[in-house]
């Protein structure tokens, strides 16, 4: 899709996992299935290292929508992280609600390290949500202005 | 601050066709830090490297960030570099710019935007790396093999000749699986038997070889190199060291209605039973849920009329604990249940039979002693039906979407050798496409149409129904003659597809070994590293990695069993130095971070610190970076803050993720 100066171009970060989300990502590019250039990927060992200040942080900076991918239930390499993640980012994410910053901005999702179709199909739904949504300005005062 | 080298490789026209290269070394050298940044070709190369090298020389570089393919392929490549340039391997960063950028977009300018971005965030992060020491781990010799079909023990005794230990673990009451059940195997027609039991025989008396049958995995802890396994021993109700296995237990049993799974249900079987005549071990099982003594308290023949008193009612389940450097999971499959497939009326008729059904009244020791008849009427049938792609290459959610690859080899197998020895039944085929790639494969369907004139029909079957006659009408089409087909069979054999053996989710999970859709285990990666799973450790045999026929199955095993021998050979590992470690002045000793850790890394010391002047003792956690594998839990969880995690510290991530939203 070539760039258009009037279009709005979300930055979202995506949190992968390193044993499945984040192979499922490789597998979505050797595969060539594409989403758009929007979502960038932060490597995490497991859902569970991400802590809920990195998403705030991302926020604060001016992400106008952060997703979580780790293991599917019951496949975490740790065994429990991602349980850990589910129940952290639940709480996050209704507290982020309620400081204005819409549901939609924020997901989990399980991506396994063989389901490339479904990290792409994610991206490209989670991306399009956040155009809908548009730039997330409700955490404007809260930012950072330097 | 670091002295930063950014290298930006082409890989061909893979990143060069949609990234503009030189584009991101110049917006690189702009970043804080970096002090050197350069694009070539191939950097995985010889040269490639070499560069590398003399830039760390040339311009005192403390640290690396290669932007390039995915570091799932060539992180270490890149670290070995570094290394020998003189740095810590860890102050190596990747920016995967193919997988995660060039291959996935096509408009440049964008392309190029990102990985600038994602060359940015890694800049960002090694700014904040410090050196990593690998701490080294010790290997327990002896491997676990899980599932005792032809891949399980052809894997075990490829590590045995090696000269290590292995286990088999086996659920069933014998070693052999699936191939103990087959008559003939295509395309030689050996006999399945005769080549498996010599194999079943060799692990059996192999003096590294010890096998656990009617056995399970209960539990695995530990990971690469020293992993704890608990084997749950299913109480046989049989004293193994006592029995003879004479039989006349099986004999005398008066409950003899239970199903014989062996025979895929087609006849019945003694509550005590050995599963086939070449079992091994050639001890028998009691089925509890069948016995007579077990449901009522009384009966008790087989202990009257055991010679050896072998039987053993009081039996029960022993729990073995071992370690293992090294586990190979070979679960083989099932073929799936065919509920979902009414049209063929396989629920209905006794005569519409799967072809693994059709394998074991084929056989000699079958429910039929080999004789080729209708099990609704004992007839001989004249006119066979076979239908392919039951549920395999399925695109609605009946079935499975993948081939089963072996379908269509032991059908014109099938098909031969009911020509061959009934010449007067006429067999048909109905196919989609017939898939032939092997050695002498294509050969022996063509020998089955042209010598052994059976009728392929390229079209689908769409209902079988069961006439009053006692016939079946199969309703087809004939895609190339583009007519519709209405045939009577006497008998309809349906190609089932084959799936994983349920059990193999379970084992899954236990080893934190990744498992697809289809429930086929994961390879670490599906071309160069195809009989390993991505967990470290872990190797795939068989057809728990996908489907797979016995020559292909065997290779697979043996180069399983070499990746584990190749483990068990070394004396140590190193280790994963990305582990957690606690802020001594922050920690509070709440014990917080240890009730998370799933490996009970975290324990509490009792320590002097200083914290600015002050000296006194407190509560700290402590890290054992043996047991810590760095999943990161626990630095979300201090309420302080004072657990980190090395090589993904906070500091690190957030200058990632300031990086990116810039």
């Amino acid at each position: 899709m070539p760039l258009n100066e009037n279009e709005f171009r979300p930055k979202i970060v995506a949190f992968c996992c390193n044993w499945c989300s984040y192979a499922g990502a490789d597998l979505a590019g050797s595969s060539r299935l594409s989403y758009p250039a929007d979502v960038k990927i932060i490597k995490v060992p497991c859902s569970c290292r991400v802590n809920p200040m990195f998403i705030l942080r991302a926020f604060e900076k001016g992400a106008d929508g952060v997703i979580l991918c780790g293991c599917h239930p019951g496949d975490c390499h740790y065994s429990t992280g991602n349980y850990y993640a589910r129940r952290r980012m639940t709480l996050l994410f209704s507290m982020l609600e309620y400081l204005g910053i819409e549901k939609g901005r924020t997901r989990v999702e399980w991506v396994s390290a063989a389901e490339g179709v479904k990290f792409s199909q994610t991206m490209n739904e989670f991306v399009e949500t956040i155009r809908s949504l548009g730039k997330n300005v409700r955490l404007g005062d809260l930012r950072c202005k330097n | 601050m670091q002295r930063i080298g950014v290298f930006v490789c082409h890989c061909g026209s893979n990143i060069a066709a949609t990234v503009d290269v030189k584009k991101v070394v110049e917006m690189m050298k702009k970043e804080p830090g970096v002090c050197h940044a350069e694009d070539y070709p191939y950097m995985c190369s010889e040269a490639g490297q070499m560069k590398i090298l003399e830039a760390v020389k040339e311009h005192h570089l403390t640290g690396v960030v290669v932007c390039s393919c995915s570091p799932r392929m060539h992180e270490a490549t890149f670290r070995k570099a570094a290394e020998r340039a003189g740095l810590n391997p860890y102050m190596v960063e990747i920016a995967n710019i193919r997988e995660h950028c060039s291959w996935i977009h096509k408009d440049m300018e964008e392309a190029t935007e990102k990985a600038v971005i994602l060359a940015r965030a890694a800049v960002a992060k090694v700014n904040l790396n410090t050196p990593l020491q690998a701490g080294e781990s010790r290997v327990t010799k002896r491997a676990l093999v899980i599932g005792g079909g032809i891949a399980g023990i052809q894997t075990a005794i490829d590590i045995a000749d090696a000269g290590y230990e292995v286990d088999i673990v086996e659920k069933t009451p014998s070693i052999g699986g699936r191939m103990s059940q087959l008559d003939k195997t295509f395309p030689t027609l050996d006999c399945s038997a005769c080549i498996l039991t010599p194999k079943m025989v060799e692990a059996a008396a192999h003096e590294k070889i010890n096998i656990y049958t009617y056995s399970e995995v209960d539990k695995v802890t530990g990971f690469v190199g020293d992993f704890t396994v608990d084997i749950r021993k299913k109480a046989r109700s049989v004293n193994s060291d006592k029995c003879t296995g004479c039989g006349v237990c099986q004999e005398k049993c008066p409950s003899k209605k239970s199903l014989n799974e062996f025979n895929r249900g087609l006849n019945t079987r003694s509550a005590i039973y050995t599963p086939f005549a070449q079992a091994i071990p050639n001890v028998p099982v009691i089925d509890r849920d069948a016995c007579i003594k077990f449901k009522t308290g009384k009966c008790g023949v087989c202990e009257k009329v055991c010679q050896a008193g072998a039987i053993d009612y009081a039996q029960q389940d022993e729990i073995i604990t071992e370690k293992y450097g090294a586990i190979v999971v070979a679960t083989g499959f099932d073929t799936i249940k065919l509920d979902n497939y009414d049209e063929y009326a396989y629920n209905q008729s006794k005569d519409v039979i799967t072809s693994l059904e059709l394998e074991r009244i084929m056989n000699a020791a079958g429910p039929t002693k080999g004789h080729l008849e209708r099990l609704s009427d004992g007839k001989a049938p004249k006119e066979m039906v076979f239908i392919q792609c039951v549920g395999s290459r399925c695109s609605d959610n009946r079935g499975k979407s993948y081939c089963s690859k072996i379908c269509c080899m032991y059908t014109a197998k099938h098909a031969m050798l009911i020509r061959d020895k009934y010449p007067d039944v006429n067999v048909t085929v109905f196919y989609i496409d017939v898939r032939t790639p092997g050695k002498n494969f294509d050969e022996f369907y063509r020998r089955a149409v042209e010598e052994y004139g059976v009728n392929y029909v390229k079209g689908q079957v769409g209902k079988v129904a069961p006439l009053p006659n006692g016939k079946l009408l199969v309703q087809g089409s004939d895609l190339l003659d583009n007519k519709q087909i209405l045939k009577e069979a006497d008998m309809v054999v349906l190609a089932t597809a084959i799936e994983p053996e349920a059990s193999v989710r379970k084992i899954a999970t236990m080893l934190t070994a990744s498992i697809d859709t289809n429930n086929f285990l994961t390879e670490a990666h599906p071309k160069l590293r195809p009989v390993e799973s991505p967990t470290a450790g872990v190797f795939l045999s068989g057809v728990c990695q996908g489907p797979k026929d016995i020559p292909e199955t065997v290779a697979q095993a043996g180069a399983a069993a070499v990746k584990a021998i190749g483990l068990l050979a070394k004396d140590k590992l190193t280790t994963n130095p990305c582990t957690a470690k606690p802020d001594e002045l922050l920690c509070n000793g709440c014990s917080q971070c240890a009730n998370v850790c799933p490996y009970g890394a975290i324990t509490y010391l009792d320590k002097e610190v200083n914290d600015h002047g002050i000296r006194e003792t407190r509560r700290i956690a402590q890290v054992n970076s043996a047991l810590c594998q760095g999943c990161g839990a626990c630095t979300v969880t201090c309420p302080s803050g004072a657990m980190d995690l090395q090589g993904f510290s906070n500091r690190q991530i957030i200058a990632e993720v300031d990086a990116i939203c810039r």
